[in-house]
């Protein structure tokens, strides 16, 4: 049996991401790449913390100051729920519904791009309405790193997943594709993961002050 | 290469089974997801409500260990078996980062 | 396209390893790229030593000097020495663990160009208005101040070529975790295998913290950030911090797998089992986890407070034990042993004593309170060269000898191989040794030139005569490969007579799949308890079958060609016009290479098993 094999629902197994030996190395290569990308947040983290309101002067604009609950709060749900949506995903994939797959997937970026766009918002109105940029201090530089770094993953795994459903549309669910859709399922709830700590660290923490 | 089939026997009552089994994981995910929403909601609300930072601060990193501890071990099925290697290296990966921000937070400015 | 057995021509050859994903070819690269660079770097170490060979020399400028010495240590760590083990590891550790191919054989090609054009733009700065000049550690507030490009530089290409060595650092973690033969469970491992492991998750750790270093700064000089200026609320200690939570671990990055390659060597030379195999690999782990915690050594003298320095001071000390552990598991594995002095044992041999300094002055240097003095001194300089040289620099040359004829199929020259050791065991400790004292008696790191009358004069020179014997050893060992090529006298599976890994239990150089059938593994060293019980060759653990093999593939190339047109324009957009239309074709370039291979299956193909007979009767020549 090969990879590429055209599946029927009878032969379709329990574990589909993880039949053959390449899917095996790709579920668990990724999965230590997350291990790394843990070490590369957590030293983005640790610059945040260490230049948090670390401005020029007083007049420029602190985490107390720029930081709102409602905006935060609705970032929040939006990504968490696009996380619940890839689960609905990954179930439909265990059982062979190729088409309720590509539903939920659908979903998930949907909701990806109205985060992407909450965010750009966001930027947009730190940088015209307190003058908070990537330049005005040592502060705004590590805000935007952070934040950005995280925008910019989820607009890679927008990408990712809309490339595999653009390229599988047709020709349905295989082991050969099985693992490819999982583990851009893993990088979205990772990005996910990073998120909480986002709003925990940055949002919450900076209005408590 | 091992291309091995996992089906056993019958094979639609091997698929009627594992429906049912997937269809009951989804709904433990389902709680969960509930679950995280609630923990986030009283981040906000704790945060909201204006307490004292002494209370905050370690409460709402206590409920964000806890919503990713859920991701990590529902979501991403981290509870499963076939994950020894990815929870040794993602926890490895996860002491250097906590390393990491607790210099950057005692020996950066002194 | 099974491509093996065919004379080529040399078009077809060079395209052949442009395209190649087969580990044990991206091994020949490796040591190619590497073999260059260290040159390269050894050139410099050379003009260095020249300038510092009398007081008030001007062989080159001050300010130039310090482009030589940036360079010099910036390409030695980054572009020779990890380079030449990643030789090693890929031509050797897939045969030590029975494998027919690594986890991912795309991601390491990937990995070798990418480090390969990251190479290749850092040196481009010679050419392109001088090379970056604030010390291969490039402490941010010097940095920053630093005019011209060559800074970019060295931010711009050891970004792209550290995403090169982080694949092949997960490339080699899930081979061993994945690919391992029947019956090769972790305890049965070579320490070869073992010290690939955790040198690889050492990288998969240690270089996102680079990683974001160099973004940061990055930012702060190209892109008007302020992590760095204070006067903006930065702080130039963070990029300290950053380079030094990677910068240790890098140093057992490298030091490991060279103890993994004495280990390899001694037992064979000794025809004894490794003492102690299981306290080996304990000691191989614990290192690789204390290496993380105690990055702030290198900072004693920042300020950090006498809490800080004391907790570092003894974590660093600590690392003393699982050391010690293998020195003596060393010794005792020669002891009793009937040695064979080959030209790899000479290099064992010398390297125990000669590491050994290197420790016990780092365990000096641990001593919070004592580096104040020898902070910045060339007592240093000692102590890390007698640790990379003595360490490295030695497994490295004791490698390339072990290994050559199985990679090449053919040996090294023993005559010249120990000449080549001697010449460089002496000159190596007539430069180095000298200089502790040179340190302790107050000559400071990174000067260009010493006046006269302040007793440094013989030191340095009798520094620099050590130099030439050891550019002497170099020169005749390319000698000694040029013969060895040209005469190419081919041996058999097991050249050096008492191998016992499986890497020897295959032809020299092996086919193109490593193993017809994979091996039965049946303990530690499982070609010496074939041997043992008066078999030829190791138990085949299946019947013979069609092996499936990836696909060799340009897109590596151009995915890295792509970062590399990306990072000129990056670092000229803020001066020409054309800088940011060509940043835009070079990440047009990459993810448009990345998306090309994300959308066109690759399934490779199979060899089937009626060639694979037919092989055997042709007597496998790859
Ligand atoms: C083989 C002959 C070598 C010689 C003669 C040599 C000589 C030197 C000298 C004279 C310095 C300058 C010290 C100073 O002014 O502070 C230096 C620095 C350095 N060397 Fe070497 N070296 C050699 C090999 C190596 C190797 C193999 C490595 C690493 C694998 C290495 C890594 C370094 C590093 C990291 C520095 C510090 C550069 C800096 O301060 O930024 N060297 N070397
Ligand atoms: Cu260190």
């Amino acid at each position: 049996m090969h990879a590429e094999e055209k599946m029927t629902l009878e032969k379709w197994p329990a574990s589909p991401e993880k039949q053959t030996l390449e899917a095996k190395n790709k579920f668990l290569g990724f999965w230590l790449f997350l291990g790394g990308e843990t070490v590369l947040f957590a030293s983005l983290f640790a610059t945040y913390l260490a230049l948090k309101d670390k401005v020029p002067g007083p007049d420029h604009a602190l985490a107390k100051d720029l930081f709102e609950i409602p905006l935060a709060f609705l970032m929040t749900m939006i990504l968490l729920t696009s996380s619940l949506t890839s689960v609905y995903a990954m179930y439909h994939m265990k059982n062979f519904e190729f088409k309720k797959m590509q539903l939920w997937l659908g979903i998930t970026v949907i909701l990806g791009f109205g985060f992407l766009a909450l965010e750009i918002y966001e930027f947009y109105h730190y940088v015209h309405h307190y003058g908070h940029t990537f330049t005005s201090s040592a502060f705004g530089s590590a805000f935007y790193t952070l934040v950005g770094f995280h925008g910019a993953h989820v607009a890679f795994g927008l990408a990712w997943i809309i490339t595999l459903m653009v390229r599988n549309a047709k020709r349905g669910l295989s082991l050969y594709n099985a693992p490819k859709f999982y583990v851009a399922s893993l990088y979205w709830h990772f990005i996910d993961v990073v998120w909480v700590f986002i709003f925990s660290v940055v949002y919450l923490m900076g209005m408590v002050g | 290469m091992e291309n091995n089939q996992t089906n056993t026997g019958n094979a639609t009552v091997d698929i009627a089974y594992r429906r049912k089994k997937n269809a009951e994981e989804m709904r433990h995910q389902v709680i969960t997801f509930t679950l995280m929403i609630f923990l986030t909601i009283i981040a906000f609300v704790a945060v909201g409500a204006g307490m004292s930072g002494w209370f905050t601060v370690p409460f709402i990193l206590l409920l964000a260990a806890v919503q990713v501890v859920f991701q990590l071990y529902y979501f991403m099925h981290m509870s499963h078996k076939g994950h020894e290697a990815p929870a040794l290296f993602l926890y490895s990966g996860l002491l250097v980062g906590l390393i990491t921000v607790l210099a950057f937070v005692t020996i950066v400015w002194w | 396209m099974s491509t093996y057995a065919q004379k080529k021509g040399f078009g077809a050859t060079v395209w052949d390893y442009l395209t190649t994903v087969d580990h044990k070819k991206i091994a020949v690269l490796y040591l190619i790229a590497g073999g260059f660079f260290f040159v390269v770097g050894g050139l410099e170490a050379m003009f260095i030593r020249i300038q510092l060979a009398v007081p008030n020399s001007d062989f080159v400028s001050a300010g130039m000097y310090n482009q030589i010495l940036t360079m010099h240590g910036t390409t030695m760590i980054f572009l020779a020495a990890m380079p030449l083990l990643f030789g090693f590891m890929n031509a050797i550790m897939p045969l030590q663990i029975g494998a027919r191919d690594v986890a991912f054989p795309f991601i390491n090609a990937l990995g070798f160009w990418l480090f390969f054009f990251g190479g290749v733009f850092l040196n481009l700065s010679w050419f392109l208005g001088g090379a970056p000049d604030a010390g291969w550690t490039s402490y941010a507030s010097l940095s920053l101040a630093s005019e011209g490009h060559g800074i970019d530089f060295y931010l711009l290409g050891l970004q792209i070529s550290g995403a090169g060595t982080l694949m092949g650092g997960i490339n080699f973690l899930v081979t061993i975790i994945n690919m391992r033969a029947p019956g090769m469970t972790y305890m049965r491992m070579p320490l070869f295998t073992w010290t690939t492991f955790v040198a690889s998750a050492l990288i998969l750790f240690a270089f996102p913290p680079l990683t974001v270093g160099i973004f940061l700064l990055m930012f702060d000089r190209l892109f008007g950030s302020n992590f760095f200026v204070t006067a903006a609320g930065g702080n130039t200690i963070i990029w300290e911090h950053l380079f030094w939570i990677f910068g240790h671990p890098e140093v057992y990055i490298l030091v490991l797998p060279a103890f993994g390659i004495f280990s390899e060597i001694i037992p064979v030379f000794s025809r004894k089992r490794l003492f102690g195999y299981s306290s080996m690999v304990f000691a191989t782990v614990l290192i690789g986890f204390l290496g993380f915690m105690v990055w702030a050594h290198h900072m004693f003298t920042v300020g950090l407070g006498p809490i800080a320095n004391a907790i570092f001071a003894v974590a660093t000390m600590a690392i003393a034990v699982p050391t010690g552990i293998k020195i003596f598991n060393w010794l005792f594995t020669m002891w009793g042993g009937s040695i064979k002095f080959t030209t790899p044992m000479y290099y064992a041999v010398a390297f125990i004593p000669s590491f050994l300094m290197g420790g016990v002055t780092g365990v000096m240097l641990a001593s919070a309170a004592a580096d104040y003095q020898y902070h910045d001194t060339y007592f240093v300089v000692a102590h890390f060269h007698y640790v990379i040289v003595g360490g490295v620099v030695f497994a490295i040359l004791a490698g390339t000898a072990f290994y050559w004829p199985k990679m090449f199929g053919t040996m090294l020259n023993e005559t010249l191989g120990k000449i080549t050791f001697w010449l460089f065991f002496i000159g190596f400790h007539l430069t180095f040794f000298i200089q502790h004292f040179l340190g302790l008696w107050g000559m400071p790191r990174r000067i260009f030139t010493f006046l006269e009358g302040q007793g440094l004069e013989t030191g340095n020179f009798v520094s620099t005569v050590g130099a030439f014997f050891m550019a002497a050893a170099t020169v005749v060992l390319v000698i000694n490969i040029i013969i060895t090529t040209v005469k190419n006298e081919k041996v058999g599976n097991d050249p050096w007579g008492d191998g016992r890994t499986l890497e020897w239990a295959i032809p020299s150089p092996p086919p193109f799949y490593n193993f017809k059938q994979l091996p039965l593994v049946r303990g530690l060293d499982p070609l010496w308890i074939e041997k043992m019980e008066g078999k030829k060759g190791m138990t085949p653990a299946e019947p013979l079958g069609d092996i499936h093999m990836p696909n060799a593939s340009f897109i590596p190339f151009v995915i890295s060609f792509g970062l590399f047109v990306a990072a000129f324009g990056a670092m000229y957009r803020l001066d020409y016009g054309w800088g940011l239309p060509v940043l835009i074709i070079g990440l047009l370039i990459t993810f448009g290479s990345m998306f090309l291979r994300s959308v066109k299956d690759d399934h490779g193909f199979h060899i089937h098993k009626e060639e694979l007979i037919d092989e055997d009767d042709k007597g496998v020549k790859a």
